[in-house]
């Protein structure tokens, strides 16, 4: 599997190759290093978010409220950054991850302990988290004058050559990499989804491999909090509403199995940069916003098409091994 | 406990009406195994039949074909004397064949007369279901069953033994003519596999033909005429039960030398390793107690739902029991979780190897390793290093082909998949290895390799429980036996006493 996971993500990114190619004839300049780069630094809080819900999808559960938790957390440090501008800006981005790490803690909490579909879950504290950035911020809205600079300016700091925003990208998805792969709460996110019942019996607690999941998603939505109402200087109760579903998208386009347990960190980068291009590039060729929705809509559907044919395929092969397993023993019933 | 006198037996004279329905030479074929081979079978009017035979001797296939889940690869089926072909499970159903299966299939969320009825409901002027004759109409059914349940009440809502009758209401809306009971009283207490019985009765009076599946011959001898012995996928004997003494049905069912199929090494046995004391469950298993001792084969044997797996799995940490005491290698431990379990050295290999055992897209050394991770990693992270070193070491040992070991274990053959799950809970080097039906579902020859293969860990020192259902296997391959019956130990019988006879009278508390 690991060799055709890596020619789906050589096909992505193929994909990604000339998509740029075809826009750039459209619009010139569209190909060049820096607009890259801007593209790259505009899908920076994708990518995390992308990252944190491909975490949570890799365990067979899902976060829908990653966003809502954004929002909550953002409108938090956003106010306590006005009413306390001497804070350093450390506390308050590591404020927003513990807020953000709490909030999916409860989450994680909720389908790990009462074993409640995470769909239900997500659904339901998507609206709480939502309801309780309106209800901390009484509908109002945190503007640029009331932030301090260095809150803002802070994730556009060019650094080696690009800013601070697409670093703090690119240390996540190093991050996320190195978690996946060399730790065993990584390969418990890998075994729970790919088979909850052999990984109970393998001694993974399967339970608590989503709870942790659901904590770092919930982290990560609070890290892109703090770049998210800096970089667009406002904080409001509807900042990132639908960003879930990016997310999930991004996932999916990824390659990473709705089905949990499939799935690599590059795809899932690229299925985000993909996204980025094309919310990116549509604008500059004059396509309008309403059609750029529905080309969206339609990558993704064509996405999960893929998907399913290639899940498809698997199963073919397993349905296969089980039936020539189970046949011949038949259950003495 | 022969109750043939509370239920006449009509006339022995079997075979002077032609049967309803008759299998010829039926085989089935399945990639690498014969599942049936050319198997001929009759069902006759007013008569029950009885299928007996060990698991995986064909019983459930056979039943598959006759609901028209398999096409067979060989043979023809006469229905009234005309070849027939199930195509489906609809040609089946309009052939008047219905199955009762040990799980009702059925349907928990709609009400009684919806399962009776479904697919073929009575409608209104208006295409719609007439809900008002639907209801009298399983009322009546029902009633016609001595039972007063609701027909509007939910599934759910019913024991098992009422759902039975549901089921066989439904057999009897649908105007079945051969009715299929698979082990209909596995889940039933005496008095209602009485009231079941009562119904058998009432079917047979009405001419159908039925086909009883059961492993209790108390119930057998009570209930059937006629029977078809299979073994292997073969038809190995049938005739009239009553002028067949047990026996002789039990020597059909085992069959073959029991002696010399089976490679097992002698080992010194040791000292005690395991003792389970006065182990209880909630439900499914009561005072039991064992002792495992080093270099040890004990066998567990039993009917299905004895509670083999259930107190197994228990030892392993997947469920807590009751009460009782574990002591290994003479410390009381406790075992709360599969993890406790695999520190403590006790492991389980569990019966349904694709859903319990693997990670399919995951893989081969990914699987292997994951109850050894945390050996092979070092400060919390994993060394790919020392993963692929364990894989490979266990790999090599049980000879699986693969083309290489980071491809997923979904793309493996069963037979290789097999050995991934055993290498997997060898590579956490345990003292005790619980092996829950280990030939269950594979062919002849490679069932002699595990056999070999288990001898040969006994033989290093390992103490292994294995649980089996095949009488052969436990026969050949144990020190020691012990028999459970509903829940209960039925006795523990050493080597030299091993008889087919003694553990299968043990296993169904027949006299």
């Amino acid at each position: 599997m690991s060799r055709l996971l890596r020619k789906r993500e050589t096909l992505l990114f193929i994909i990604i190759a000339v998509m740029i190619g075809a826009f750039s004839t459209r619009a010139d300049g569209f190909a060049t290093p820096g607009n890259l780069a801007g593209i790259f630094n505009d899908t920076s809080i994708l990518i995390i978010l992308a990252l944190a819900q491909m975490t949570v999808i890799l365990t067979k559960s899902i976060d829908l409220s990653v966003a809502a938790n954004l929002a909550f957390t953002g409108m938090a440090i956003a106010m306590l950054n006005a009413a306390h501008p001497d804070l350093p800006l450390i506390v308050l981005i590591l404020t927003a991850v513990l807020i953000g790490a709490c909030l999916g803690a409860i989450n994680g909490f909720l389908v790990w302990a009462l074993e409640i579909p995470p769909i239900v879950v997500t659904l339901g504290t998507l609206t709480i988290y939502r309801g309780m950035a309106f209800v901390l911020s009484g509908g109002e809205w945190v503007n640029a004058h009331q932030m301090t600079p260095t809150f803002l300016n802070v994730p556009r700091t060019v650094v080696l050559g690009m800013p601070v925003l697409s670093w703090a990208a690119i240390i996540i998805v190093a991050l996320i990499y190195v978690v996946l792969k060399y730790t065993q709460f990584g390969r418990s996110t890998y075994a729970a989804g790919g088979n909850p019942t052999a990984a109970v019996y393998a001694g993974v607690d399967v339970g608590w491999t989503k709870f942790l999941a659901f904590v770092l998603s919930g982290a990560l939505a609070g890290l892109a909090s703090y770049l998210w109402v800096s970089r667009y200087a406002v904080a409001y109760v509807d900042i990132a509403n639908g960003f879930e579903l990016d997310s999930v998208a991004a996932c999916v386009i990824g390659g990473i199995s709705i089905a949990g347990g499939v799935g690599s960190v590059l795809g899932t980068v690229l299925g985000a940069l993909f996204l980025g291009v094309i919310k990116n590039a549509l604008p500059v060729i004059g396509i309008s916003p309403f059609t750029q929705m529905a080309i969206s809509g339609t990558v993704i559907i064509l996405a999960v098409v893929f998907n399913a044919r290639r899940e498809r395929n698997r199963g073919r092969i397993i349905l296969r091994d089980k039936a020539a397993a189970e046949t011949p023993a038949e259950v003495a019933a | 406990m022969n109750n043939a006198l509370q239920h006449p037996v009509a006339s022995v004279a079997t075979n002077d009406v032609p049967a309803i329905l008759e299998m010829r030479g039926i085989s089935q074929i399945f990639p690498g195994v014969k599942a049936l081979d050319n198997v001929s079978i009759a069902l006759y009017p007013g008569k029950v039949t009885a299928l007996i035979g060990e698991n995986g001797a064909g019983k459930s296939t056979l039943v598959k074909i006759l609901t028209g889940i398999y096409r067979p690869n060989e043979g023809e089926i006469l229905v009234d004397g005309k070849p027939t072909t199930f195509a489906n499970a609809q040609a089946a159903i309009d052939a008047g064949v219905t199955a009762i299966h040990q799980e009702t299939v059925l349907f928990d969320e709609l009400t009684v007369a919806e399962n009776i009825f479904l697919g073929h409901a009575p409608r209104t002027r208006f295409r719609t279901i007439d809900w008002k004759l639907m209801n009298s109409r399983a009322k009546a059914l029902l009633t016609s069953l001595e039972s007063n349940i609701d027909p509007t009440i939910r599934l759910k809502d019913l024991s098992i033994a009422q759902r039975h009758l549901v089921a066989i209401s439904r057999a009897l809306s649908i105007e079945a003519r051969i009715v299929i009971m698979d082990e209909p009283t596995a889940a039933l207490s005496r008095k209602e596999i009485d009231d079941l019985f009562r119904i058998v009765e009432g079917l047979k009076a009405q001419g159908k033909a039925i086909l009883f599946i059961s492993h209790k011959f108390d119930e057998l001898y009570e209930i059937a005429d006629n029977f078809a012995v299979f073994r292997d996928g073969r038809a190995v004997g049938h005739g009239n039960l009553k002028a067949t003494p047990q026996d002789e049905i039990v020597r059909m069912m085992v069959g073959r030398d029991v002696e010399n199929a089976f490679p097992k090494i002698d080992v010194a046995i040791g000292g005690p390793v395991l003792q389970v004391e006065k182990y209880s469950h909630q439900t499914e298993f009561r005072d039991i107690s064992l002792t495992l001792r080093k270099g040890e084969i004990l066998g567990i044997y039993g009917l299905i739902g004895a509670g083999r797996s259930e107190l197994c799995q228990s030892l392993f940490g997947i469920t807590k029991p009751l009460s009782g005491k574990l002591t290994l290698n003479g410390r009381e431990i406790s075992i709360n979780s599969p993890l406790d379990a695999i520190r403590a050295g006790i492991v389980y290999v569990p019966e349904e190897r694709g859903r319990h055992g693997l990670a399919l897209p995951m893989p081969i050394y990914q699987n292997m390793t994951l109850p050894s991770l945390g050996r092979t990693s070092r400060k919390g992270f994993l060394k790919a290093a020392n993963e692929f070193a364990l894989a490979r070491k266990y790999a090599e040992r049980l000879d699986l082909r693969a083309a290489a070991l980071s491809v997923p274990v979904g793309t493996l053959s069963g037979g290789n998949q097999q050995k991934v799950v055993i290498g997997k809970w060898l590579a956490t080097m345990p003292k005790v290895i619980i092996l829950d039906e280990p030939t269950k579902g594979i062919d002849i020859g490679s069932k002699a390799a595990v056999h070999g293969f288990i001898s040969e860990l006994a033989a290093e020192g390992l103490s292994i429980i294995m649980i089996s259902s095949e009488l052969p296997e436990i026969i050949g391959m144990s020190d020691r036996v012990l028999v459970m019956k509903e829940g209960l130990s039925a006795g523990l019988f050493e080597r030299k006493d091993l008889t087919p006879e003694t553990l299968v009278r043990a296993a169904t508390g027949n006299a």
